[in-house]
């Protein structure tokens, strides 16, 4: 167990000090996320009536955006200087590589929602602090972590790395998505709190079986 | 594998069975099959609807099954039969969903609608078609094979979980579904022969064009290894 954890800290220790030193990208996706919101507010016209129908689905798509451009830029910064090849030859597992990478951008967006979340309940005036809320974001953002994690690996050593990474990506989190928004408004109060017992149990499953299966076909894309 | 003499016979006796059998199917379909008495003739499309997107699941099924084998084995003729079968899964995804729309308006008063089966059938177009986008856009073969058998994989991995959301969110979200849905589902039993009979059709051209792609692949990459010869030699 700890022959895993070990190298998995290592690597999240260095992404978060990578981050912490040029703070770019948290910079570059938090200031994105808000133009979102701005663009949101006048696309659907969010009046106090309609917000807690129109808020799930304007943060979650928000947080789906800025997770493809933290995701995207996860594996473009270690091709820079020939990162990857280098951890790739370091005597560490695949699969410790996977979760490393993957716990960063999970800490990394967790971080970003964080900052976000305030934002969203003073501009859509909801009330944040739910404990339902944020399990719920938890758990959609560790889907979102391992699912785009594997596909920022493939879609960076590709030609057109930049549309590859959200084409391979939102198919497949689809289910997280609804299971986001619907999770989400049981939270903020526009629909009874009976969904959440469906809802979350499937970002559950969801989170469960891509821990499972994306470690082990990681190792099949990084392989030279 | 089976000898190249053997395998043209193959491809052979499939075009010739399909096309017969397609034959047959369209007399069945256009003259013997009775017309629908609520929806009229546009009810035949149906013959082609279910068929072809029973097959294109089959296809991507089969993706799934020779992504696990090659990632397994590397062995190139799974990488060659994954391909195949996404390639032609893909467009028979592509008539499926346009069959369905044709089908859809009359039945249900409108071309699209967000019901779990459509929109499963649409995620599969989506997630097949970066399976192609990947392939051709990975920098080579062998990196387009080892990264195409990851998203065949999770993707299919996926779909189950996408149709179940997408059922729950139904049961939320209910949208008018008018028309007579129900009497659809209670064929006569010749329809339902001329069904059986359409899909063994779509079955025969399914295997008939994924052996001649699978033929094509193999000549491809034949192509492939006889350049990469003559550069190194230099001529």
């Amino acid at each position: 167990m700890m022959q895993i954890l070990r190298p998995v800290l290592i690597l999240v220790g260095k992404d978060i000090l990578l981050e912490w030193r040029s703070r770019d990208l948290v910079v570059s996706v938090l200031v994105f996320s808000l133009l979102i919101v701005v663009v949101f507010n006048f696309a659907l016209n969010v009046t106090p009536q309609r917000v807690t129908v129109l808020a799930p689905g304007i943060i979650w798509v928000t947080f789906a955006f800025a997770a493809t451009l933290a995701m995207n830029r996860s594996f473009v910064r270690e091709m820079e200087q020939g990162g990857l090849a280098g951890l790739l030859l370091s005597p560490v597992s695949r699969d410790a590589i996977f979760l490393g990478k993957a716990l960063g951008s999970f800490l990394f967006m967790l971080l970003v929602e964080a900052a976000l979340l305030p934002v969203f309940g003073a501009l859509l005036n909801f009330s944040v602090l739910s404990f339902t809320l944020v399990l719920t974001i938890a758990m959609a953002t560790l889907g979102f972590a391992l699912v785009g994690t594997l596909f920022s690996a493939i879609a960076v050593q590709t030609r057109s790395r930049e549309i590859m990474l959200p084409v391979l990506f939102f198919p497949v989190i689809l289910p997280v998505i609804i299971a986001a928004v619907e999770a989400s408004s049981a939270s903020i109060g526009s629909e009874p709190g009976v969904g959440l017992n469906r809802w979350l149990p499937l970002l559950a499953i969801f989170d469960a079986l891509f821990l499972v299966i994306c470690p082990w076909v990681f190792a099949v894309v990084v392989e030279e | 594998m089976l000898g190249n003499g053997i395998r043209q016979n193959i491809t052979g006796y499939l075009v010739v069975l399909s096309g017969l059998f397609m034959l047959a199917d369209l007399y069945l379909i256009f003259v013997v099959a009775p017309t629908d008495a609520v929806l009229g003739h546009v009810q035949r499309v149906f013959y082609f609807h279910v068929p072809i997107a029973i097959m294109s699941f089959l296809a991507f099924f089969l993706v799934f099954l020779a992504s696990i084998a090659y990632v397994v084995r590397r062995d190139g003729k799974w990488d060659r039969l994954a391909h195949s079968c996404a390639e032609v899964g893909v467009v028979f995804v592509t008539l499926a969903l346009l069959t369905g729309i044709i089908w859809g308006r009359p039945l249900w008063n409108t071309w699209w609608t967000w019901e779990p089966r459509l929109t499963t059938t649409l995620i599969l177009w989506l997630i097949y078609v970066s399976y192609l986008m990947i392939r051709s856009y990975a920098s080579n073969q062998q990196q387009a094979a080892r990264y195409s058998a990851v998203v065949g994989i999770v993707g299919f991995v996926d779909v189950p979980i996408v149709y179940y959301s997408v059922v729950w969110w139904r049961s939320i979200h209910p949208s008018p579904v008018v028309g007579p849905f129900a009497q659809a589902n209670a064929l006569e039993p010749i329809m339902l022969w001329i069904l059986l009979f359409s899909m063994v059709t779509f079955l025969l051209l399914f295997a008939y064009l994924v052996a001649e792609r699978t033929a094509l692949r193999n000549s491809e990459d034949r192509l492939r290894g006889m350049r990469l010869v003559l550069r190194r030699t230099g001529r």
